[in-house]
């Protein structure tokens, strides 16, 4: 499940607590549902439980105490490996890849190599679908079309984020094994 | 040695920058499909390496042809002996009928004009063009010329295969079967193909995806 990482990606900006966390969450995913309080602080205490974020500082503005959490060296270790991923090229329930294009944007990590290895991720999976199986018959061909026109749309989307959200910091870093030389 | 050789190439139209120091190479054998946002210079990119656009800067070696050097009459003698050019809109001579147009890159080198038409009928066949030979371009769907231009960049049996939006004018079934066709004939004799296109299907038939944004290689990946 993703929404550990989406926190992670939440909290790497600055330290938050979990009131501005909600907040920057539904500015982010404006049109999904607003994540619910109760979720922000149950996935704040596991994260603080594995030790990917910690406590740096409890406010009280003249209003409620709340506590500040900040990501640990674990935390952000564990949110660049997520993002090191492309999502699963499935083509429907695509909710992972808009998780991680606009955590990518957001947070600045290595924005390029996410696209390069997304593409790549969906790219192979269309090559693969456009192979007709053996014995595959008209049906079955119309199922692997309908995925193939989904992952399409997964790529056309992905173009129009990064042209849209051209992310703040972007340092290419695709790994060697991703990258053939010019 | 490589199909193709980019080195530091740059080209612009007026004060308008389409390409800043490009460099890339393209294997023989290889499939690698250019892609990106209209206007990054895709296409810039091919016609640089077909030799249609004269190099402004940087170096541009082909078929072991180095393009920087060659006049107007070298480039295309090199184009009629090495490239196959399939563009978007079939771009035929319209003054010829489909089987000359298909003829022309041998009738150009010198072919008997009998050999030079029978294998222009041969693939007229294979790439599924069901009209007349002799049916002027003005006649012909979007689609058909497209199938034609395919025939046309297939006759002579090019060392680098040079596609732009090869599938745009027909629908997906005779787009993927002309794709099929132009990369497995060309490859299967051990030239290259570059495909620009923005439709991911056909980005997806290649080897290696070389991405441009804004004249610039954006990433580079392999895919098979």
């Amino acid at each position: 499940m993703s929404l550990t990482e989406l926190h992670l990606a939440l909290l790497a900006g600055a330290p938050r607590h979990g009131y501005d966390i909600k907040q920057e969450h539904d500015s982010w995913f404006p049109d999904t549902r607003p994540l619910p309080y109760g979720q922000v602080y149950a996935t704040l205490a596991r994260l603080q439980r594995d030790g990917l974020a910690e406590v740096v500082e409890t406010r009280v503005d003249g209003g409620p105490e709340r506590t500040v959490y900040a990501l640990t060296a674990k935390g952000s270790a564990r949110l660049r490996a997520w993002l090191a991923e492309p999502a699963a090229p499935t083509g429907v329930g695509a909710e992972e890849i808009v998780r991680k294009t606009v955590s990518a944007l957001h947070t600045g990590i290595d924005v390029s190599g996410f696209v390069a290895r997304q593409r790549a991720a969906h790219l192979r999976r269309i090559r693969d679908l456009q192979g007709t199986p053996p014995g595959a018959g008209p049906a079955e061909r119309l199922v692997r079309e309908h995925l193939i026109a989904h992952l399409d749309a997964d790529l056309r989307w992905l173009e129009l984020a990064t042209e849209l959200l051209p992310a703040p910091d972007d340092q290419p870093t695709v790994r060697s094994d991703e990258r053939k030389p010019a | 040695m490589s199909t193709v050789q980019l080195s530091g190439v740059s080209h612009a139209y007026g004060r308008t920058q389409a390409l800043s120091d490009v460099s890339l190479t393209v294997e023989p054998g290889e499939v690698v499909a250019v892609t990106g946002p209209s206007g990054c210079g895709k296409s810039t990119l091919l016609m640089l390496t077909a030799g249609v656009l004269r190099t402004q800067s940087g170096r541009i070696v082909v078929a072991g042809t180095d393009l920087a050097g060659a006049d107007d009459a070298a480039r295309a003698r090199f184009r009629r002996r090495a490239i196959g050019l399939v563009l978007q809109f079939g771009q035929l001579v319209p003054d010829l009928s489909v089987r000359d147009n298909v003829a022309l890159p041998l009738l150009l080198e010198g072919h008997r004009s009998a050999d030079a038409r029978a294998a222009a009928d041969g693939w007229l066949d294979r790439v599924g063009l069901d009209v007349e030979p002799d049916t002027l371009p003005a006649d012909l769907s979007g689609g058909q010329a497209q199938l034609a231009a395919g025939a046309r960049a297939l006759v002579a049996g090019p060392q680098l295969l040079l596609a732009d939006e090869p599938t745009a004018s027909l629908d997906t079934n005779s787009g993927r079967a002309l794709l099929d066709l132009l990369v497995k004939t060309t490859v299967q004799a051990g030239g290259s193909v570059v495909l620009v296109s923005h439709d991911n299907a056909v980005a997806a038939r290649a080897d290696r995806e070389i991405r441009l944004r804004r004249g610039t290689i954006a990433h580079q990946v392999a895919l098979s």
